[in-house]
């Protein structure tokens, strides 16, 4: 059983996820820091998850946080690469000028 | 007592260095409080009793994904400052969206109780007798194996996407050709000459002719050699 309220560690992931949407929306230009918001909202959500899973000593959470961590690590690895390829081609990495595919 | 203090430090920490993430005005920075941010959830997760979770995140987020990051903010030549042009203008939006979401996160938590059957719902109770990781190794390789070859799966297909999108044909990468070598005939390899008997190969003229050097190559070496004298 938690030590700590589960009411605290709900709200201190409810902070960081919307710390990290914030920081989507604060750098629109800079893709790299766009990932690691990203990093932080997954990190949010697998705070709830230890949370959730701790308060009702059930270890189905847990095991659910590993995935979101596998699928978050898979996700930087892909997302970083398409950066450099795109980096290499175009010279910059601005979002607002991956518009090749709109047609 | 001494847990919530630590919590409250660990969890304003966190707070602290993620807000410092998506404001940071050097990537680099940014990248190493995110360091800083997965090192406080970890000490959470651990307060949690998540111990096994928290040395997975300080070995996987630290370890690899972090220094990722800081490879490739190190690697591309970008103007950062360029890219931050759109700072201001893209604050008061961000703000409402936040401001907005978060109000909507702290009704849900004001309304919010537990049913009384959930913990009848769990679906694998955590043995009281074993340790987080034993318990966690015991349930993660019966009950949810087709969860764990997924994720393996997952990181499969990670890693070579990553391979493949980034890895460049040189051309110092010498490839043996099969087709052209099988392929070859007698006919193109082979020249059958008939040589007079005392002959030497350069009366022949089948002695390759010699590669000629570079004009300034050897005007710098004839210099070298008399300034050596």
């Amino acid at each position: 059983m938690l030590t700590i309220g589960l009411g605290h560690f709900l709200v201190v992931s409810a902070i960081l996820l919307v710390l990290g949407i914030f920081g989507i929306f604060l750098n629109r230009k800079n893709v790299i820091v766009i990932f690691m918001s990203i990093e932080l909202i997954l990190l949010a959500v697998n705070l709830n998850l230890v949370a959730f899973s701790a308060a009702h000593n059930d270890l189905a959470g847990q095991v659910l946080a590993m995935l979101v961590l596998t699928v978050a690590a898979a996700e930087a690895a892909i997302g970083l690469a398409i950066l450099v390829v795109y980096f290499r081609n175009r010279g910059s990495i601005e979002v607002e000028d991956v518009s090749l595919m709109k047609g | 007592m001494i847990t919530t203090i630590f919590f409250y430090l660990f969890a304003i920490v966190l707070l602290a260095s993620a807000a410092m993430v998506v404001s940071a005005r050097n990537p680099v920075h940014s990248v190493l409080f995110l360091i800083l941010a997965f090192f406080n959830a970890a000490a959470l997760f651990l307060i949690a009793g998540a111990e096994f979770l928290a040395m997975i995140l300080v070995i996987v987020y630290v370890g690899a994904v972090a220094v990722l990051f800081l490879f490739v903010v190190m690697m591309l030549d970008v103007d950062f400052e360029q890219l931050r042009s759109g700072f201001q203008r893209y604050l008061p939006v961000g703000a409402t969206v936040g401001v907005v979401l978060f109000f909507e996160l702290v009704a849900v938590l004001w309304g919010w109780e537990l049913s009384p059957q959930s913990i009848q719902l769990r679906m694998s109770p955590a043995p009281t007798t074993l340790s987080n990781t034993e318990a966690l190794g015991q349930v993660l390789y019966t009950d949810y194996i087709f969860l764990f070859q997924t994720a393996g799966l997952i990181l499969l297909v990670a890693m070579i996407g990553a391979i493949v999108l980034t890895l460049r044909e040189g051309k110092t990468s010498r490839h043996q050709s099969i087709r052209v070598q099988t392929g070859r005939t007698v006919a193109e390899t082979l020249e059958m000459l008939s040589v007079s008997v005392g002959a030497g190969v350069r009366e022949v003229g089948i002695l390759r002719p010699k590669v000629e050097e570079p004009d300034e190559v050897a005007d710098d070496h004839e210099a070298g050699h008399h300034h050596g004298h």
